[in-house]
C-alpha cells in the first residue's frame, strides 16, 4: 500500500514564489506521539513547511505523507479538493493570529466543522464542545463570542476547535507570539497537557524554553534550509553549526 | 377649496389593500435582492470567466439602464418569447434583480475585505471552500454591510411604486385610483405618503434589530 515508514513523512520539499525559492530540498520525518519544535529567524520558511503539511501552501516540489497516504498526490482537481478536505480534517492547525470564527460562539467555533462533516446531532456535538471546552479550561466561557475573551483565551478555544476534529497531527504556528506575555503560560499548559497525551504535533516556536520542555527534537530552519536537528539538550546547549549558536546566542539573550 | 380628509375613510379599504401589496412585493424583492445580491457576489469572485460573463451582462442591464425600463422589459418584452408573467410577478423580478446588483457590489467588496485567515482556518478543519465562504466568509461579509444593504432596501420601498406602471395596484396606483373616483389628489397622495413614511420606519426598526443582535457578536 505505502512504502512509508514515518508517521509524517516530508520528503524534498521545495517551494518557490517565482525566483524566490522558500524551501530547498527540506526532508523531515515525524513519529507517532513524538513533538517536535521548528525553530529559527523570521523568513526562513518556517510557516511554509508547516502550512504545506496540510497544504494550505501547496509545495512546488517534493511529497509530503501523512500515516501511510500522500497529502500532495497528483489527482485530477474535483479528486484532488476532495482528497484534500478529507486529509486536514485528520490535522489540526492553530494560528498564530487565532483565526477564531467572531460571528461564533466558542461552542458553535467548536462544533460547526464536525456538525457540518460527521453529521453529528445537537446533542453530540454539544458534548463535544463541553469536552473540548473543558480541556483547555474554556468550559465557563463555552457561549462567549470570541470579542468577549482574552487573547490567550481565544487561542484555547482555537485549539479546542482543531482537537473537535479529532486529528492524528496538530500543527502549531507561533501559537503564543501574538499574546501579552503574561497570557502566554494558559496556552503553553494546554499544549503540554497535549503533549503528556502523546499528541503529534510539530511546533513552530520562538519559545526556546518551551521547545526544550516540551519536545523531542528540534529543527533549525534558516533560509530554506534544515541547518540543524537533534533533541533539544544537543540542539539548545551543544549546537554543532555556527548558523545555530549565532541565531541562539540573538534569541536566549532576551530570555536570559 | 381647501384640503378635506373626510373623503379618505370611504375609500381607505382600496389604500389598504395596495399598502398591502407594496409590502408584499417590496418584501419579497427584498429577499430575492438579497440571496441574489448573494449568489452575484459569488458567481463574480469565484466562478471561471466562462461563468461570469452572462452574469456581467445582467449586471450591465439591470445598473446602466432605469429601473422603469427594465419593468417594462420583464413585463412587455418577455411575452414575446412565450414567458408571460403576472405583472406583480414581473415588478418583484424587476425590483429584486435591480436591487441584486447593488447589493451584489456591497458584498462583494465586504467578501474580499474578511481576514483570510478566516477562509484557511475554516479550510484547515476539513471545509471546501463552498462550505467555507457559506458558514464563515459570507456570513461576516453580509454582517459588515448591513447598513447599506438597509439603505438599498428603503430605495428599494420607494422605487416599487414604479410598478404600478405595468398596473400592480400597489400603494401608489391605489391612491391614484381613489383620486380618480373623489378628484381629491392631495388628500390621497398625503395619505399614501404616511403609508409609505409608516411602512419605512418599520424597516428601519428591523434594521436597527439586527444590527443590534449582530453587535453583539462584536
Ligand atoms: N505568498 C507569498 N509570496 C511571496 N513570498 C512569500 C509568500 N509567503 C511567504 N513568502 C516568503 O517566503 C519566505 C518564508 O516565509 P515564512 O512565512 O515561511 O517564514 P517564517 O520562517 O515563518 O517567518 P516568521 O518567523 O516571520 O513567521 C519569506 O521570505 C517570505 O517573504
Ligand atoms: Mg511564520
Amino acid at each position: 500500500m505505502s512504502d512509508q515508514d514515518h508517521f509524517v513523512e516530508i520528503r524534498y520539499a521545495q517551494k518557490s514564489y517565482g525566483s524566490l525559492e522558500v524551501l530547498k530540498d527540506i526532508s523531515l520525518n515525524v513519529e507517532r506521539g513524538q513533538i517536535v519544535a521548528i525553530i529559527g529567524p523570521s523568513g526562513s520558511g518556517k510557516s511554509t513547511l508547516l502550512r504545506a503539511i496540510n497544504d494550505l501552501d501547496p509545495l512546488t516540489g517534493g511529497e509530503v505523507w501523512l500515516d501511510g497516504v500522500q497529502v500532495n498526490k497528483s489527482l485530477p482537481h474535483r479528486q484532488y479538493e476532495k482528497h484534500i478536505n478529507e486529509m486536514r480534517q485528520h490535522v489540526g492547525m492553530v494560528f498564530q493570529h487565532f483565526n477564531l470564527f467572531p460571528h461564533m460562539t466558542a461552542r458553535e467555533n467548536v462544533t460547526m466543522a464536525p456538525m457540518l462533516l460527521k453529521r453529528l446531532s445537537k446533542a453530540e456535538a454539544d458534548k463535544l464542545a463541553e469536552e473540548q471546552l473543558d480541556k483547555v479550561g474554556m468550559l465557563d466561557r463555552i457561549d462567549y463570542y470570541p470579542s468577549r475573551l482574552s487573547g490567550g483565551q481565544k487561542q484555547r478555544v482555537a485549539i479546542a476547535r482543531a482537537l473537535a476534529m479529532e486529528p492524528k497531527l496538530m500543527l502549531f504556528d507561533e501559537a503564543t507570539s501574538a499574546l501579552d506575555p503574561e497570557l502566554v503560560d494558559e496556552v503553553n499548559l494546554v499544549m503540554k497537557k497535549l503533549a503528556e497525551e502523546h499528541m503529534t504535533m510539530i511546533i513552530v516556536t520562538h519559545e526556546m524554553d518551551f521547545a526544550a520542555s516540551v519536545c523531542d527534537r528540534v529543527l533549525f530552519m534558516d533560509q530554506g534550509v534544515v541547518v540543524e536537528e537533534g533533541p533539544p539538550s544537543v540542539v539548545f546547549k551543544n549546537p554543532t553549526k555556527e548558523r545555530t549558536r549565532e541565531f541562539l546566542r540573538k534569541h536566549l539573550a532576551g530570555a536570559a | 377649496m381647501g384640503l378635506d380628509f373626510t373623503v379618505v375613510p370611504g375609500h381607505l379599504d382600496i389604500i389598504l389593500l395596495g399598502c398591502a401589496w407594496t409590502i408584499g412585493i417590496a418584501l419579497a424583492a427584498a429577499l430575492l435582492s438579497f440571496f441574489g445580491g448573494i449568489i452575484f457576489a459569488v458567481i463574480a469572485l469565484y466562478t471561471p470567466w466562462i461563468i461570469r460573463q452572462p452574469f456581467r451582462l445582467i449586471e450591465w442591464v439591470f445598473m446602466g439602464t432605469p429601473l422603469l425600463l427594465q419593468l417594462f422589459l420583464i413585463y412587455f418584452g418577455l411575452v414575446q418569447i412565450g414567458i408571460d408573467l403576472p405583472a406583480f410577478v414581473a415588478g418583484i423580478i424587476g425590483l429584486g434583480l435591480h436591487f441584486a446588483v447593488y447589493n451584489s457590489e456591497l458584498i462583494q467588496t465586504a467578501i474580499l475585505s474578511v481576514d483570510k485567515g478566516q477562509m484557511e482556518a475554516a479550510r484547515t478543519v476539513g471545509l471546501s471552500r463552498g462550505q467555507a465562504l457559506r458558514k464563515v466568509v459570507i456570513p461576516q461579509a453580509v454582517r459588515d454591510v448591513i447598513p447599506p444593504i438597509g439603505n438599498n432596501m428603503i430605495a428599494l420601498l420607494k422605487d416599487s411604486a414604479l410598478v404600478s406602471v405595468i398596473g400592480v395596484s400597489e400603494l401608489t396606483l391605489s391612491a391614484q385610483r381613489a383620486i380618480g373616483a373623489t378628484y381629491r389628489p392631495f388628500e390621497f397622495y398625503l395619505v399614501a405618503a404616511m403609508f409609505y413614511y409608516a411602512i419605512n420606519l418599520c424597516m428601519e426598526w428591523v434594521q436597527r434589530r439586527i444590527e443590534r443582535r449582530i453587535s453583539i457578536s462584536r
